[in-house]
């Protein structure tokens, strides 16, 4: 590994490194790149294959509870995608040097982290179409750019995250679209969703700008191709049309299109609770947990079972080639 | 270490024999997937799974969940062998300014038909 290689191999490295930086080429495994690079971006990826794994959670609760049979397969195949891009995103992590085994270990041990926003609670049908619609919309937003990342195995990952999440967004935005066109009180449910996950879903993009000490660093390395605000504010305009075709209303009385800037700009966002979420105080972090340290101990006798069945097979064929 | 996979499919290890270490991680495989008949197995991506069976039952529910495929190939990733990626110039070098291997070197014959 490059830690162990000569100097003059690492400054050919190095050298190559910029080079393909530069000409804003990909980056594969096996070449040299900066500890930094590696390190960023593997608790970049990493982080965002447990925000898939986690992200399941809010929405398997409603698989059983979902109205109707038709809403109850969308959801469950929307869930099955959501485990997909995990494993996808680890793959792509585990070309950096971690086994996916020691991410699964730290996310169970709670030293990694997953996106914030599903540290909230979803009591109700609208909030799964809320999800779909912001949450799904926001990480569409900041995954498309993505695709072009310089590391390859990360931008092929969210090729395929990409083109399977825009089925997210619209059964979501389906769901309350039939909520707002149906009694007052499904209106309301409707509303009230979009209500509670319109700021977490902003805030999703990460702290502004002045406050990203990462994102520059981030962008030279052409990993991120826009900076957080700007992002936001792409998100905020999209959805000020799509709330529209939805008959609802964005809880947000100063979003406003900003001629000077050619931006949208959106009301303050209270930076405060994303700390305290990000820091594990958020209403459902130690829910989530323990319910994904449950699901790993329950499946404990699946993977011996299989690693025992494929061991005894191995012995098996072992034996047959030897009596050959 | 940082090779063997696909997603980052550009490092494989050496070849390893014998049977798998208990539960240190599954080994990973290497899927390719025949999007329909008459093309070729295209490399998808990679997964873990304990045995052959299992990766390729993964591989169906990970990689062909919208009709992607009709056919699948699993590979253990340590039996891939690659070029040495840390001599890409040298090994890569004969093709370069032999142009004469393209047809579009060959200008004279231009607008002439059906060739
Ligand atoms: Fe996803
Ligand atoms: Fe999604």
């Amino acid at each position: 590994m490059a830690t162990t290689a000569p100097v003059e191999q690492i400054e050919a490295g190095e050298q190559l490194f910029r080079d393909l930086i530069a000409r804003d080429s990909r980056i594969e495994p096996r070449d040299w790149m900066p500890e930094a690079y590696r390190k960023s971006l593997t608790r970049q990826i990493s982080q965002h294959a447990h925000s898939e794994i986690i992200g399941m959670q809010p929405e398997a609760n409603w698989i059983t509870r979902a109205p109707s049979l038709k809403r109850k397969a969308i959801l469950m195949a929307k869930v099955q995608d959501e485990a997909g891009h995990g494993l996808y995103l680890y793959s792509a992590a585990e070309t950096l040097g971690t086994p996916r085994d020691k991410m699964t270990e730290d996310l169970i041990a709670g030293k990694a982290r997953y996106s914030s926003i599903f540290n909230y609670p979803v009591p109700t049908w609208a909030d799964i179409g809320a999800i779909g619609w912001l949450v799904d919309g926001a990480a569409i937003c900041n995954q498309v750019p993505l695709c072009r990342a310089s590391y390859g195995p990360y931008g092929r990952a969210m090729v395929r995250v990409c083109k399977e999440e825009s089925f997210h967004q619209r059964q979501g935005f389906e769901i309350l679209l039939e909520l707002a066109n149906g009694t007052p009180a499904q209106r309301e449910m409707a509303q009230d969703a979009v209500n509670r996950w319109y700021a977490p879903s902003l805030m999703m993009f990460g702290p502004p700008d002045d406050d990203s000490p990462n994102s520059k660093q981030s962008m030279a390395w052409n990993i991120k191709r826009f900076s957080n605000d700007e992002l936001r504010a792409r998100f905020v305009g999209m959805m000020v049309e799509q709330v529209k075709a939805l008959g609802l209303t964005l809880p947000d009385a100063e979003v406003r299109f900003d001629e000077e800037t050619q931006k949208w700009e959106h009301g303050p966002l209270d930076w405060n609770e994303f700390a305290e979420v990000l820091a594990g105080r958020g209403p459902c972090n130690a829910q989530r947990m323990e319910r994904r340290r449950e699901a790993h101990e329950e499946g404990a006798w699946v993977r011996e079972a299989a690693a025992a069945y494929a061991d005894k097979q191995a012995a098996a064929r072992a034996a047959s080639v030897k009596a050959v | 270490m940082t090779g063997g996979s696909t997603t980052g499919d550009d490092g494989a290890t050496a070849p390893s024999t014998g049977l798998q270490e208990k539960r240190q991680g599954w080994p990973l495989w290497e899927v390719f997937v025949r999007s329909s008949r008459g093309l070729s197995h295209v490399h998808a991506g990679s997964l873990h799974a304990p045995d052959a069976d299992m990766a390729v039952r993964n591989a169906r529910d990970l990689y062909t969940r919208r009709n992607e495929g009709v056919s699948l190939w699993v590979v253990p990733s340590s039996s891939i062998i690659t070029s040495d990626p840390d001599a890409k110039e040298q090994f890569f070098e004969s093709p370069q300014g032999k142009d004469y291997r393209h047809a579009t070197y060959y200008t004279k014959s231009e607008g002439v038909k059906h060739l």
